[in-house]
């Protein structure tokens, strides 16, 4: 059966570090940056563990800021 | 499979709206309205819309809106979004106009407006941000806070013999024969965001298709007016404002 | 017809888009009329009893927004509930007419003529550094004239202008020739007339955005700035005042609307009394004919400002002379008008005797 592999992007400058994507990921993808923050002084999402990422978007849909990008393969 | 044999163009499967600009938004983090805003611009484009729509800011934290969305903007008076769309609508007849409120400016200060319009079945979209509260000053009441909540005007908590009863605009406007679509969403969770998509999109093919006043509210939060975490305020919301403003469409015609 | 019908039958001639209105004594005959006239099925032109003054103005200031060429009326109470409106469409640099058929006040007042909206109309009215064009008719001809000029003003300059009217030019019956019918803008001639228009970024243009708001403080001082210099233009430009033997008056009355009419009529008595009387009539009250009123009053030996009110035209008067011979003000309240007699006897009792 194919398997959905994911991974996102994340606008660094346009995220806020509202938790919200971290929150409503199914897989435990995301956390905030534990220590790096952006230009404005946010600690911003990242993919701490990308090889659960599926790509199913959850974490874009819910990000106000739009900073998300979401890719997604499929392998056999 | 490595990151960069997946992040590819080719396997892109969501990006920023391209309506949505690319610039910083001022609404605090974790904000409902850029959640809103992100679907507003990803209906509009998607629909062949961009040349065709006008939206009303409101006063309130939704007024600078039109920095945000690639669309014509007109900034109204507090309240009176609704007068507004009503008569670009009317003098515009083949655009889609629509108007982004919170609940003071539809549901306090432009009860008149917005009660109006609805009944007069003007073919605008009014989306609705419910977050019961005043964000832009400070978190103070607003007509729909809710029996108990703490606000910056209520700080022993709403009482109904000092401050009146929660307004339900939505409930009102579903009764009237000039709305033809009334429903009440939310944006705190990917399916709830997708089902407001869905609605601001079917608001949208009812101004086109010239059904009457589609009005889309979304229960939404203000984690800093409501001084919680926003994955907190998101809890909260499900737990208190989902029980007095239950989701679902009020009025489908 | 009355001055009120005319303005209705002006308006749909002059092409007009949309009239957006509520009921208030002296003026409902405006709607009234465009109501029974149903331009929609002829020119096209959108006519809306909205729910409230309040409605109306927002629903002008939407329309004008959206480049059309889109008017209100209304009488004293309710032109007061418009000023917020007003004021967005200053500072938003938008087109519009609002005509204001004076009634006496304050508060509810009285539905009898007046003229006591002076102060309203020419300072501003609403909040913030702003004026309207003010034109003051004091015929029906005049009432239908200015609906056209009171358009091609505001769209020249972006600004909204005012029909000043009393009671009594709304409610008074003359035979009236009205203008051609002119065909309302066509979409494409709206898009190129006026390019920051909000109706939809046909080409894919630019977003257009139509706001009065600015909290960057050195933008809004600019914003302020560059109102003041189309003040400034339209200062120069669009002065504009009546003046009827001035030449060889001794004696000048300033009266503006109605009562210029019933002064004209204090002057022949005057004059068969021998008291040589010119009247100035200022027609644009903003910008105020300073000028006009300071070479009319060079040699003469006083004025008299009449106005239905309690003297507020007299202190542009009193600007525009600098004091300089003496000024005095009649007036009558409450919806009282004056008669001609009463008029010469103040000009004799107030200025000649003293």
């Amino acid at each position: 059966m194919a398997k959905l592999k994911g991974a996102i992007t994340v606008n660094v400058e346009r995220c806020k570090g509202c938790n919200l994507c971290v929150a409503a990921c199914p897989t435990d993808t995301l956390s905030l940056q534990p220590n790096e923050v952006n230009d404005r002084g946010y600690h911003y999402a990242y993919m701490s563990n990308p090889d659960a990422c599926t790509g199913c978007c959850s974490c874009a849909w819910v990000c106000p800021d739009a900073c998300i990008e979401v890719y997604r393969v499929k392998i056999d | 499979m490595e990151l960069k044999d997946i992040i590819k163009e080719e396997n892109k499967v969501y990006s920023k709206p391209e309506l949505l600009d690319d610039v910083h938004m001022h609404y605090c983090p974790g904000c409902s309205h850029g959640v809103v805003h992100k679907l507003i611009a990803e209906v509009v484009a998607e629909m062949g819309l961009t040349e065709k729509t006008v939206g009303i800011s409101p006063v309130g934290c939704a007024v600078f809106a039109y920095n945000y969305i690639d669309v014509d903007w007109v900034e109204a008076a507090h309240g009176r979004a609704p007068a507004v769309a009503t008569a670009i609508s009317r003098l515009w007849p083949e655009d889609v106009v629509f108007t982004y409120q919170g609940d003071g400016d539809m549901a306090a200060i432009g009860t008149a407006e917005t009660i109006h319009a609805a009944n007069r079945g003007e073919n605008i979209v009014m989306i609705f941000i419910n977050n019961a509260i005043y964000g832009m000053t400070g978190g103070q009441m607003a007509p729909t806070t809710l029996i108990g909540q703490k606000t910056a005007t209520t700080p022993y908590g709403r009482r109904v013999d000092l401050n009146g009863h929660p307004l339900e605009i939505t409930d009102i406007l579903a009764t009237l024969p000039g709305t033809c679509y009334v429903t009440r969403q939310a944006v705190h969770t990917p399916a709830g965001a997708r089902k407001t998509k869905a609605a601001i999109k079917k608001a949208f093919e009812n101004a086109l298709t010239k059904k009457g006043t589609s009005v889309v509210e979304v229960v939404s939060t203000c984690n800093s007016g409501w001084k919680l975490s926003p994955v907190k305020a998101n809890e909260w919301m499900e737990e208190n404002m989902f029980k007095h403003y239950p989701l679902g469409d009020l009025k489908v015609d | 017809m009355k001055g009120n019908e005319a303005v209705a039958h002006a308006a749909i001639r002059y092409g007009c888009d949309g009239y957006f209105g509520y009921p208030i004594t002296p003026q409902s005959e405006v709607l009234e009329t465009l109501e029974a006239l149903m331009p929609w099925e002829t020119t096209g032109m959108v006519v809306l009893q909205a729910e409230s003054e309040v409605a109306a103005i927002n629903m002008v200031y939407g329309g004008a927004a959206s480049g059309k060429a889109v008017m209100t009326s209304s009488s004293s109470p309710g032109i007061s509930l418009k000023q917020e409106g007003i004021s967005y469409m200053a500072g938003a640099f938008l087109p519009a007419l609002i005509l204001n058929v004076m009634r006496g006040g304050p508060g509810l007042g009285t539905i009898q003529p007046s003229q006591a909206d002076y102060f309203q109309a020419t300072k501003g009215g609403g909040h913030g550094d702003y004026h309207l064009i003010v034109l003051a008719p004091s015929s029906v001809q005049e009432m239908v004239d200015f609906v056209g000029l009171g358009f091609d003003l505001a769209f020249k300059y972006r600004v909204p202008s005012m029909i000043l009217a009393d009671g009594i030019v709304g409610q008074m019956m003359e035979k009236v020739v009205l203008p051609p019918f002119r065909p309302r803008r066509t979409d494409e001639e709206i898009r190129k007339q006026c390019p920051w228009a909000t109706n939809g970024r046909t080409g894919k243009r630019k977003r257009n955005v139509v706001t009065s708001l600015e909290l960057e403080s050195s933008r809004m001082e600019e914003v302020n700035h560059r109102l003041q210099e189309c003040y400034r233009e339209i200062e120069k430009a669009e002065t504009r005042c009546e003046e009827i033997d001035t030449d060889d008056a001794d004696y000048l009355i300033v009266a503006f609307g109605s009562i210029a009419r019933i002064c004209a009529k204090a002057m022949e008595l005057a004059r068969e009394k021998g008291i040589k009387v010119g009247i100035l009539r200022p027609i644009t009250l903003w910008p105020f004919p300073k000028e006009a009123v300071r070479k009319a009053a060079d040699g003469k030996k006083g004025i008299l400002c009449v106005e239905l009110n309690a003297g507020q035209m007299i202190e542009d008067v009193r600007l525009a002379i600098h004091d300089c011979i003496p000024v005095e003000h009649y007036g009558r309240l409450g919806g009282i008008i004056p008669s001609p007699t009463e008029i010469v006897e103040a000009l004799e009792n107030k200025i000649i005797e003293k």
